[in-house]
């Protein structure tokens, strides 16, 4: 059988081989996206994103007990972060979610950045294909803990749930910055702590003081008031995972969609095309040693940077000019 | 192209509760270049195998010191052998006497690290003995 077909066919060393195949860059993985490539576009994408340690892989973990008892199959992206000393990373998102390692139903893989800074790794959308290709119905994505500037997520996922925790200070200045233009849906974990219920009217006030169009999603703020006591945690993540299914019926029915879907397609087609085109050439300038004396006419100012992407367009790009 | 990089799962097995070891393994590994998946501890043979499969590692490590790894370290070799992946290297360390050594090497268990072993030397048999993607 072919790679793609065993993809199709749910085969789960395939996949995550695949998968490796496209983190390691081996040019064969491109192949096999193509070939699995209309067979995707079915799956929901649900991303998960939020602080370091505010619960997002506890969250992943009731989420696909939801989906499960729907009797939805489940993929899951997880990332974390590599070490930029040692290239090495801890893989620990999986931890949390053991307890579906035997189901076959649930597909879990753990990513690594690699040096990305959007909060993903660069090998996420394709990896989502390969789910989405397996025939799975509900992708989570989980992001590393984020700051304010990863927001990538955002070109991957139908529905972006932010975590937050009360008591970890400024949260409301650090999403005021970035993470709040991406959220369609707040959670607040670990609510039974004190500051709760001002971080959540905090949330409220902003999201009503945002400029939602008429007709548009209002974000909703959850809360999750404790994993560790099991009927709340259930209890609270049917609510979520209800809201979650709201969220992506209001993309349909609001045609909304097709626009998140053009998004996704529009980042995928401009990673594409650095790929294909602009990393070649850099290759074949670094190779013929023309970027090494392009800037030392720089460095000599004998010549200005556009002048010189330019004359590299001339010569590399025939046809744009 | 990019280098190749090694996958390895620390895992433990069993009621055992001493995850100091894996804990220290898991971030040694993590040093030397490697991505490493941590699964926590309690972890049944069944979840160990089927989690080392979806992650497509090259390289498990079994962490037992309660004694309970003459049933538990051949268990993981044969699900993954069973599920048609007995190419992923299983290693094991803990509190192993030395009568156990030849039982688990026999069962397919490819290395064995008790206390005191540094951990410079376990880095360098993993990058002496496993090759990523290309295993065994
Ligand atoms: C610290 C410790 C504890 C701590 C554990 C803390 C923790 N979270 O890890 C506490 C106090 C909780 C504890 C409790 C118990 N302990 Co205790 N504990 C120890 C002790 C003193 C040190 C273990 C340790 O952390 N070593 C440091 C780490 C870094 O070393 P390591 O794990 O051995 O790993 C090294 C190698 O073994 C190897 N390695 C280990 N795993 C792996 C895996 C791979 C893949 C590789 C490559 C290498 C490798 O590499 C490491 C580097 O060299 C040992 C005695 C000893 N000297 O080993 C007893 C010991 C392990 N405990 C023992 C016992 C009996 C218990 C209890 C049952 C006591 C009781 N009656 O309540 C409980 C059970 C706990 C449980 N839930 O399982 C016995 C086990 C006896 C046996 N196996 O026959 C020991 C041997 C003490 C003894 N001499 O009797 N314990
Ligand atoms: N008190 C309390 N602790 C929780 C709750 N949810 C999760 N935790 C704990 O918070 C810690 C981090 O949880 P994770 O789910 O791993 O958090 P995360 O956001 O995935 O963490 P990273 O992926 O490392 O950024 C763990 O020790 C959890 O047990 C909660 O509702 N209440
Ligand atoms: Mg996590």
């Amino acid at each position: 059988m072919e790679r793609g077909d065993k993809i199709k066919a749910g085969d789960v060393r395939t996949a995550s081989r695949l998968i490796r195949d496209i983190e390691d860059s081996i040019p064969e993985a491109k192949a096999t996206i193509k070939h699995i490539f209309p067979y995707t576009g079915k799956a929901q994408v649900v991303g998960i994103t939020g602080s370091p340690g505010a619960g997002k892989s506890t969250i992943v973990d009731g989420l696909i007990e939801t989906s499960r008892k729907k009797e939805q199959t489940v993929g899951v992206l997880a990332v974390d972060p590599t070490s930029p000393f040692t290239g090495g990373a801890t893989l620990g998102d999986r931890i949390r979610m053991q307890r579906h390692s035997e189901d076959i139903g649930v597909f879990i893989r753990s990513l690594a950045t690699r040096g990305s800074l959007g909060g993903l790794s660069k090998a996420v959308g394709d990896a989502i294909h390969v789910m989405d290709a397996m025939g799975k119905d509900v992708i989570f994505v989980e992001t590393v803990g984020t700051g304010q500037q990863e927001v990538e997520i955002i070109h991957y996922a139908h529905t972006v749930i932010v975590v937050l925790v009360p008591g970890m200070g400024d949260e409301i200045q650090a999403i005021k910055a970035g993470i709040m233009e991406i959220a369609d849906i707040f959670v607040i974990n670990k609510a039974d702590r004190d500051g709760a219920q001002k971080l959540q009217r905090e949330l409220m006030t902003m999201i009503e003081m945002s400029h939602i169009p008429p007709g548009g999603w209002k974000p909703p703020v959850l809360t999750i008031r404790n994993s560790f006591k099991p009927e709340e945690f259930e209890q609270d993540l049917r609510t979520l995972s209800a809201k979650v299914r709201e969220h992506y019926d209001f993309l349909i029915s609001s045609d909304l969609i097709g626009d998140r879907q053009k998004r996704k397609r529009l980042h995928e087609l401009n990673e594409a095309i650095r790929f294909s085109i602009l990393e070649p050439v850099l290759e074949m300038l670094v190779k013929t040693g023309e970027l090494d004396s392009m800037v030392e006419k720089l460095v000599k100012k004998e010549s200005d940077p556009a002048s010189l992407a330019e004359e590299i367009a001339k010569k590399y790009l025939q046809g744009c000019f | 192209m990019a280098k190749r990089k090694i996958r390895v799962m620390v895992a433990k097995p069993g009621l055992d509760g001493h995850d100091r070891g894996a804990r220290v393994l898991a971030r040694c590994f993590r040093d030397a270049g490697f991505e490493v998946i941590y699964t926590g501890c309690h972890q049944t043979p069944a979840q160990i195998a089927a989690s080392a499969i979806q992650e497509d590692v090259d390289l498990v490590g079994l962490s037992c010191l309660s004694g309970a790894h003459r049933y538990l370290f051949p268990q993981v070799v044969n699900l993954l052998k069973e599920k048609g992946a007995d190419d992923i290297t299983v290693i094991g360390g803990g509190i192993i006497p030395n009568q156990d050594f030849q039982k688990l090497y026999d069962a397919g268990i490819k290395a064995i690290f008790v206390p005191g072993t540094t951990l410079d030397t376990i880095v360098n048999w993993v990058n002496k003995n496993v090759k990523p993607v290309e295993r065994k």
